[in-house]
């Protein structure tokens, strides 16, 4: 038999699931969330929007396929990940797959979390843990790997967690006639690949940065994690760049700040969107997407003020999905067009905004 | 929705007889479609002659035709119910074919019939090999190139160009009937021949071999949304069809880049084709890059989309049925959550393996090996938290005598390389040998193909089996390596025997009961989960449900209240129990619910209706093992459990679960096993003065002379160790028995050998009853066409009885009434007898349903199983008044078997059973119901501009044959005869054309020359009996038949039957009458 190190995961109201451990041999604590998605680990795990959180995968078989080389370029844009390192804190699953088997495996999912100083936990009843975050809601949690010292729960939703994740400085990416700001609220590198694949220039620039000061034919505001009332800076330029009538778009994160930034307010989702097969319905048609979406908070429609409508509801829940002004070439979406990882589907969105650039 | 509004009335075609390649799945799919019918109020007309359906039961159609599916059946229906609508996407390939003739030939035009669904455009340009390349090159999505031909010389050039290997598909054809792999132009010949004569298209195409198979369930609506349901990975690469392969869902060796790749290319094509319901895209997908191939598209409810919908619980027909009217998808809700929309795509949180079921030990000279042509008869499908787990269960699952992926008896393999790189469907079997014998994973991979993460699972097992071999005693073995043993899906079986052999193999009883109080004690028990299609985010409103050691909660409140009844199904389809017990299972699960019980079901074919979650309120998607079956009864603590209705597979279970105190419903365990034990079963009749053949168990050479002397030639011997081929024979002389007692059976002390007279020109007969309290409330006698001789599940049955002395069927109802109370029978049963004049003799009886049980309830309109379900529940049931002297009609049950399928089977039927399904017809007469029933099993009325070739046997046979032998000729019939045959005739005045055997090379005509030119549309072949050496005299003839897809009949009186029905009755005066028109 494996010998591996015993570990549990203890969440902020007692409750314990003992397991062992595969990753990094370090304790770790923050929010424990759960995605239903089937596919996905490098991805997900290099998500800046889990900044902060412990992921818990339903489905049990991970590590399959091992995890796809660094491919490290300048400014920093990867094709294998969504941003340059881990940002889950930790990573709950059922059945760890000590082998694993795919052209592009560069190594096991193990060694990548030991090398990222993940912890990480297997032989988890995750099904039985979902269903007790279902019902209980979102909580804090904390992994103890046996021989190691224990630590503090630790709440994400207290931090700025955009500040912590945004880039620092500002950096161009592709080349075209038009000029795209990309505000960084925690960026995911499809977000980038996907702007400059169809023909634009990107100016990323960090999400405090009042980008008014630069020449822009639209402005995209990027996924990010945490409560959106953090980006209180990030709401001020939006509003700014509203009233230059120039084209809008955002996604999650940027749907959320855009909502505030026309007025509306946000709210914590009892257990959030997290998965590939969310059913979204663009409102007045018959057209419906199934999207990838990871968010713990949502935007209240009843407070969107009249100028504004809902673009996008959940068929699930009838959550907001999205927004758009009714005028002006403002408008978000809450799940994410550009996936990666999950179903790819609404990546039109990208071509509905750079056809709105003049 | 206005398009629902206008549809008021729908036809649905069915796909008729079980088949190879078009089983059990289309109960399904048709049940779903028929239910989505019944709640949009809309009155639905089915055609289907599997009487023996679930779909063809009460309540499920409005008015059910138990007619051929075939274009002028169809037509008789849509003249006669003028229906708004069909639907010809629920029936397989047949019902699929069948709808894109009537569209061609304009009746669905003419008579105002909408296809609802798919339009017939968009499935002609799937079907039509050449139309689909250039349908998917239109936007750029790639398919294997291949190359129309219509003639060999054409196959020959084509594949000369490509190169070898080369695959060779025949177009419009289920399940890659006439498809294989060519080598060379020798194979290439012979395959594009046969597939020549299924289809006047064949494809030749480049292979691609190794590359792995992935499949997608896509589903349209209308208004252009899509969803991918389910994506599938075969364990077995390409080169091996998808029904013949182990399927794993979802994808396990896929990225996130692989995975929705592919998914967008299927919506893409799904867009294009312009389907409208569900649909099924295969890839071929390169294991070193991002490269693929479309295989193929299916544009209806197929065997993977059953497969789907019970790996997801999401209901693909059910949803089709509703797009097919008009809906959105959004306007439909998720049936498990009730609350949350069918516009999603599910999240599994467990792994499903499906296994084939071969059942290739039936047949004489069959080829084992397994490839592009689909020869399974069944599938499992096994649910589990992890791959280990998942695929041991399903592997126990087959039921073919293995415990798991290890721990199993070894099997013969003379080259492991050979048999790892050209499988057989012992395959698996073989890759556990090969690992245990220090073959690494790279090597294995090397040979297979397999993707070497599937490898390194399988090697976690076999690692744990010999890290559990180190432990001699069951308190020794730690509790992690209990723990992960059973996490990995290890039986308490497999724990014993890798600990100690011996003992396992003595008192296996014991052995795995000292495992189970040991793990139990350990805390080591398994806990239930929910299938709820979104991964646990949203709580599940039904009772969809497996079993796994790999969690530590339960996802139901057990209320213990004892008000559960458990009700056992029947497990994988194969030859001898397959849809007839389904139908069993789901009528004894309606009468539990209706009863005020909470109805339980185990089952784990995929296939079937009863593993709907709708259809029960708590459904165990698990084993029918001793111990998965004990787990479940510990969980539920049921008030009774019913072993009675699912076949074989529970009533075996009987003794062992009445040893640990399971109270079982019906019959008592100890009358079962009087019953199923020949010697108590003998000794019962002996008493009761009940004759039955002369019989004895013997366990060497002198003794079975012996006996033979006593009772003569022929006689039926039953090994009870088999060492190649079927299990039974008909031995008729000395050098036939020890021919077989040498190659086939091994005869020793522990091998034991039955032998039984056996009486020839007897007529069998069969008595299905219901009972209770030892005394019958309700019975059926039916007789074979067919003299004995004919297994039971191949043979013609006709109900009620038409030829039958009165004084027969009197005797045969008192000594089933004698049965009945002496072994006080509560419950269904079945007792087969002989009768020779008015002597009958009783072959065998079952305290179970047995296969015709939906057959006469459905002929009688008696439901046999309600009753029956009722007398186990204790109720007092009162007998019903009708009986089968009542009926003005009558109802045929005919097999329909797969030897098509079957390369090099000998097509002939003998004691073992080789039919793969039936069909139940009604009709004014014998003649009538014969005549629907036969042409619902593949054959036609032959073709007056082609021939009919006769070769019947011996002078009885002859004799037997001549009337109808007349009946042809004076219907303008041209016949062609074989010598013996040929001088027959001519004596009796009858012109016939001489033809030749193929032994006899040198003379003209040649019999196979005339089936090659297809000059012949019937074959008559008599075997004169069933010798090996007459058996293959006429083998090339029978087997050119049916590779030359021309009707055969291989028995004198069916064929005489056949002959008379076709002679005397016209096909336009056949009645087409629905079922409830009979009365």
């Amino acid at each position: 038999m494996r010998e591996t190190q015993r570990a549990v995961l203890i969440l902020e109201d007692g409750t314990q699931f003992q397991g062992k451990s595969f990753g990094y041999e370090g304790s770790t604590s923050g929010e424990v969330v759960f995605n239903t998605a089937m596919t996905g680990y490098p991805e997900s795990l290099t998500d800046p929007s889990y900044e902060g959180q412990i992921l818990v995968t339903t489905f049990p078989l991970q590590g399959n396929y091992g995890v796809p080389p660094e491919d490290p370029q300048s400014p920093p844009l990867s094709d294998n990940f969504e941003s340059e390192g881990i940002h889950c804190r930790g990573l709950v699953v059922q059945d760890y797959s000590w082998e694993n088997s795919h052209w592009l495996s560069s190594r096991s999912l193990a060694d990548w979390l030991k090398s990222q100083k993940i912890p990480a936990i297997y032989d988890i009843d995750t099904r039985a843990l979902t269903k007790h975050l279902r019902e209980k809601g979102s909580m804090l949690g904390k992994i103890l790997v046996e021989g190691c010292d224990d630590v503090d729960f630790y709440n994400p939703n207290l931090e700025n967690l955009v500040a912590k994740t945004s880039c620092k400085e500002v950096s161009t990416y592709g080349d075209g006639s038009k000029t795209v700001v990309l505000v960084d609220c925690g960026v995911k590198h499809n977000i980038v690949r996907c702007l400059v694949k169809r023909g634009v220039k990107v100016v990323r620039v960090p999400w405090d940065y009042d980008f008014n000061t630069i020449d822009y034919d639209g402005v995209f505001i990027s996924n990010g994690p945490g409560n959106p009332d953090m980006a209180e800076a990030t709401v001020r330029n939006i509003r700014c760049a509203m009233k230059t009538g120039k084209p809008i778009c955002g996604i999650c994160m940027g749907n959320q700040l855009l909502a505030k930034a026309a007025g509306a307010s946000t709210y914590k989702l009892k257990y959030g969107h997290r998965s590939h097969n969310q059913p979204v319905r663009q409102l007045g048609t018959n057209r419906c997407f199934v999207t990838s979406q990871n968010h713990g908070f949502a935007v209240d429609n009843s407070t969107l003020p009249p100028e504004w409508e809902p673009l996008f509801v959940n068929l699930n829940d009838n959550t907001n999905e999205g927004i758009r002004h009714k005028t002006q070439p403002f408008f978000s979406a809450q799940f994410h067009p550009e996936a990666s990882s999950g179903p790819k589907d609404t990546e039109f969105l990208f071509d509905d905004f750079i056809a709105l650039l003049k | 929705m206005e398009e629902t509004n206008k549809i008021q009335k729908v036809l649905l075609l069915g796909s008729g007889a079980l088949k190879i390649g078009e089983a059990g799945e289309f109960d399904y799919s048709g049940s779903q479609a028929l239910k989505a019918m019944k709640e949009e109020g809309i009155t639905t007309v089915l055609i289907n002659p599997n009487i023996a359906t679930v779909q063809t039961s009460e309540g499920f159609a409005d008015k059910i035709y138990f007619l051929p599916v075939t274009p002028y059946f169809v037509t008789k229906v849509i003249e006669k119910e003028r229906p708004d609508g069909i639907l010809l996407a629920f029936g397989g390939q047949t019902a699929l074919n069948c709808g894109v003739e009537l569209y061609r030939s304009g009746i669905l035009e003419k008579h105002g019939v909408k296809v609802l669904g798919t339009p017939v455009q968009s499935i002609i340009d799937t079907e039509d090999r050449e139309l689909f390349v250039k349908r998917l090159d239109e936007i750029d999505i790639k398919t294997i190139k291949s190359q129309a031909v219509e003639s060999v010389d054409q196959a020959l050039e084509v594949a000369n160009r490509l190169g070898y290997p080369v695959i060779v598909r025949a177009a419009y054809a289920l399940g890659g009937l006439g498809s294989g792999f060519c080598d060379n132009d020798t194979q290439l010949k012979a395959l594009t021949e046969k597939a020549l004569a299924f289809s006047p298209q064949v494809l030749v195409e480049k292979s691609l071999k190794g590359w792995k198979e992935v499949e997608y369930e896509v589903v349209r609506d209308r208004y252009d949304n899509c969803i991918t349901v389910c994506n599938m990975e075969n364990f077995d690469p390409l080169g091996i069809h998808t029904g013949e392969s182990i399927v794993v869902a979802p994808s396990q060796t896929l990225s996130n880049d692989d995975y929705h790749y592919l998914r967008s290319l299927a919506i893409k094509i799904i867009r294009h084709i312009g389907i409208v319901g569900e649909c099924n895209v295969q890839y071929a997908y390169d294991p070193k890059s991002m490269d693929y191939r479309v295989i193929e598209v299916n544009a209806r409810l197929s065997r993977s989309s059953a497969l789907a919908s019970k790996a997801t619980g999401y209901p693909l027909a059910f949803v089709a049925a509703k797009l097919g009217l008009g809906y959105g998808l959004f306007d439909l809700k998720n049936s498990v959550t009730k609350t949350t929309s069918a516009f999603f795509e599910p999240a599994l949180d467990y792994v499903v393996v499906k296994i084939p079921r071969w059942d290739l030990g039936k047949f004489h000279g069959v080829n084992r090996e397994i490839g592009s042509s689909m020869k399974s008869v069944g599938e499992v499908m096994a649910i589990g938290r992890t791959f280990e787990e998942a695929i041991q269960k399903g592997l126990r699952m087959i039921g073919q005598g293995m415990h798991g992926f290890v721990a199993n008896r070894p099997i013969n393999i003379d080259n492991i390389d050979h048999a790892l790189a050209d499988p057989t469907d012992k395959r698996i079997f073989v890759i556990s040998q090969a690992m245990q014998q220090g073959y690494s994973v790279d090597h294995i991979h090397e040979l297979t193909k397999i993707d070497r993460w599937f490898l390194f699972k399988l090697r976690h097992i076999i690692d744990t089996a010999s890290e559990l071999g180190q432990y001699n005693n069951v308190n020794d073995i730690p509790q992690p390596l209990m723990r992960l043993a059973k996490q990995q899906g290890f039986s308490d079986f497999q724990i014993a025997r890798a600990i100690n052999p011996q003992y396992a193999a003595s008192s296996p009883e014991d052995a795995i009961w000292d495992i189970r109080q040991q793990r139990i004690a350990m805390g080591i028990i398994p806990v239930v989960k929910q299938i709820d299609t979104l991964g646990a985010e949203y709580p599940a409103h039904t009772n969809y449900l497996y079993l796994t050691y790999n969690g530590t909660e339960n996802d139901i409140n057990y209320l213990h209240d004892h008000r559960s009844i458990v009700v056992l199904g029947s497990g994988a389809y194969r030859i001898g129990s397959s849809v007839e017990f389904d139908w069993c299972s789901v009528n004894a699960l309606m009468t539990v619910k209706a009863r005020g019980w909470r109805s339980v079901m185990i089952n784990f074919n995929p296939e079937t209706v009863s593993t709907d979650y709708d259809m029960c309120d708590r459904l165990y998607f698990d084993e029918l093992t001793f111990e998965r079956v004990m787990d479940i009864l510990d969980l539920e603590q049921p008030h009774g459990t019913i072993l009675s209705v699912g076949g074989q597979i529970p009533n075996n279970l009987a003794t062992r679960l009445d040893a640990r105190g399971v109270n079982i419903l019906g019959t008592s365990a100890q009358s079962i096993d009087n019953a199923e034990d020949r010697h108590k079963f003998s000794a019962m009749l002996d008493q009761l003065g009940i004759d039955q053949p002369r019989w004895q168990e013997l366990t060497s050479l002198e003794d079975i002379n012996a006996f033979i002397d006593k009772v003569g030639f022929p006689v039926l011997v039953r090994p009870s160790y088999v060492l190649s081929g079927a299990a039974m024979n008909v031995c008729s002389n000395n050098d036939e028995l020890v021919r077989f007692l040498r190659l086939a059976a091994n005869v020793s002390k522990q091998h034991p050998v039955v032998v039984t007279e056996f009486i020839q020109n007897a007529k069998e007969i069969e008595m299905d009853a219901v009972a209770n309290n030892g005394k019958i409330i309700a019975y059926a006698i039916s007789e074979h066409i067919e003299f004995a001789g004919v297994h039971s599940g191949d043979a013609t049955i006709q109900f009620p009885p038409q030829k039958l002395y009165v004084e027969t069927m009197r005797r045969i109802k008192k000594v089933s009434q004698r049965i009945a109370a002496a072994l006080n029978i509560t419950g269904p049963f079945n007792i087969q007898y002989l009768a020779k004049n008015n002597d009958i003799k009783v072959i065998e009886c079952n305290l179970r349903a047995s296969r015709s049980f939906p057959f006469v309830s459905k002929v009688l309109k008696i439901n046999f199983i309600d009753l029956a379900t009722q007398a186990m529940l204790g109720e007092d049931v009162q007998a019903p008044s009708k009986n089968a002297f009542d009926l003005d009609y009558v109802g045929i049950k005919a097999s329909q078997f797969s030897f098509s399928r079957l390369q090099g089977a000998d097509p002939v039927l003998g004691v073992d059973m080789a039919s793969t399904g039936e069909v139940g017809c009604i009709g004014e007469n014998t003649s009538e119901a014969l005549l629907k029933a036969m042409l619902s099993v593949s054959n036609r009325i032959p073709d007056k501009s082609k021939g009919i070739l006769l070769s019947t046997g011996t002078p009885k046979q002859k004799a037997d044959m001549l009337d109808a032998a007349h009946a042809l000729h004076n219907h303008g019939f041209r016949l062609y005869a074989t010598g013996g045959t040929h001088a027959f005739l001519t004596d009796n005045g009858i012109p016939a054309v001489r033809v030749y055997w193929p032994s006899q090379p040198d003379m003209q005509p040649q019999a196979l020359d005339l089936l090659h030119r297809h000059e012949i549309d019937l074959v008559v072949n008599i075997p004169k009996n069933l010798t090996s050496t007459e058996l293959s005299n006429g083998y090339k003839i029978r087997r050119a038949a049916v590779d030359l897809n021309i009707p055969l009949l291989t028995n004198a009186r069916l064929a005489s039957a056949f002959i008379n029905a076709f002679t005397t009755i016209p096909i336009d005066k056949i009645e087409i009458k629905s079922w409830e028109q009979y009365h």
